[in-house]
């Protein structure tokens, strides 16, 4: 239940884009077809999970048995950065055709936000353990997907439409996720 | 280029926010009022132009192929110091920027003048490229921080303008992020097109 709960609360209560305002440069830049979004968030899933699991291991294993909690932030971005160097290397050589499908969102993960987000997030977790921090970090990697494929499907169809000069391209999209984010906004409290 | 170019071009001209469309999840997350919003862009400035200095002056010594992740470390480092003292001396700050304090590290706009400027000029010009950038982001934030507070709260900084029963509510909470971002890039665009 407990469990249940938390993937209902990251993916539509929560969720990290529209309510968090994590991963918006992402949501904004890869949002001009369904395609390249189900890409992004196949690369953003596939990272954000290692990166938590890693990330976690590191906190309880380096960084609270010697005191320096402070330092989180310089390891934990130099961790990401690197892991995705290595995620990219590895994949390459493993699975081509995986490669070929998100190889080129990888480099563009190391500054989304909700990286980093999500894995200091997990990480204050009530009496968190590495099961709840994938379930954590898996829901709010599909809620990052719902928005940005949504979203994609909505700006597919804005481009036929006829946009008043002035709020061509980055307002309209603004004001579209806005609205998106308005729609989001009816699922608070159901948990 | 002559310095007070440098330094007024992060105000209008490249702004940030507004033109680039950089750093957009603290402009958002964190503009629901004009003082936290004045708070983050102070924070990043600090980080900027501290970033913006020490790469300035060890850019001939770092190999140009880990030149990213070494500016990431130096960007980290700063924002450490920030994270450490602004938990000592502003804790209201530090709880309500919460965990976009830490996320400045990945804000593309440090990284990006990193890359584009400091690794490529002299010290006192990318200090004050960092303090340009740094208070224009700043003051884009304040603006979308007073417009939000204005609109949801009928506050200015915590004064009252008007009644809070007429505010729109929708404007502090997420959507209005997003919806009075969109309005006020549209109206600098055309206000761009008529200068």
């Amino acid at each position: 239940m407990e469990y249940v709960l938390i993937v209902i609360s990251a993916i539509f209560v929560n969720n990290i884009v529209l309510s968090q305002f994590l991963g918006i440069c992402p949501f904004l830049g890869v949002s001009k077809k369904i395609s390249t979004g189900i890409g992004m968030t196949g690369a953003v899933t596939f990272v954000m999970v290692i990166a938590t699991i890693v990330t976690f291991f590191i906190q309880k294993a380096v960084l609270e048995p010697f005191g320096v909690e402070y330092l989180q932030t310089i390891t934990f971005i130099l961790v990401i950065a690197s892991l995705v160097q290595l995620v990219e290397i590895i994949l390459k050589k493993v699975s081509p055709p995986l490669y070929q499908a998100l190889g080129v969102f990888l480099p563009l993960i190391t500054t989304n936000c909700a990286i980093l987000g999500v894995a200091i997030l997990a990480l204050g977790l009530e009496d968190t353990n590495i099961v709840k921090s994938v379930v954590f970090a898996m829901s709010h990697a599909v809620g990052f997907g719902l928005a940005l494929v949504t979203f994609a499907g909505i700006r597919e169809q804005l481009d036929l439409m006829d946009v008043p000069k002035g709020m061509r391209g980055t307002p309209i999209a603004l004001v579209v996720a806005g609205l998106l984010a308005l729609a989001f906004m009816g699922f608070a409290g159901i948990v | 280029m002559n310095q007070w170019n440098n330094f007024s071009k992060g105000f209008f001209k490249e702004n940030a926010v507004f033109t680039l469309l950089l750093g957009m999840c603290p402009t958002l997350g964190v503009t629901s009022s004009a003082f936290d919003g004045l708070g983050m862009g102070l924070a990043t400035t600090f980080v900027l132009v501290m970033a913006n200095l020490v790469i300035a002056l060890i850019k001939n010594l770092i190999p140009d192929k880990v030149r990213i992740p070494a500016f990431i470390v130096v960007i980290a480092t700063f924002v450490t110091i920030v994270e450490m003292t602004m938990q000592a001396y502003l804790p209201d700050l530090f709880e309500s920027l919460g965990l976009f304090i830490p996320l400045i590290v990945v804000n593309c706009l440090v990284l990006g003048r990193a890359e584009a400027f400091a690794s490529k000029n002299n010290i006192g010009s990318s200090i004050i490229d960092g303090l340009g950038m740094g208070l224009g982001f700043a003051m884009a934030l304040t603006i979308l921080g007073a417009l939000r507070e204005i609109l949801g709260s009928g506050k200015v900084f915590g004064t009252m303008i008007f009644p809070e029963d007429y505010g729109m509510l929708v404007f502090v909470l997420a959507p209005g992020a997003f919806i009075a971002l969109g309005y006020l890039i549209a109206f600098i665009n055309h206000v761009k097109k008529e200068a």
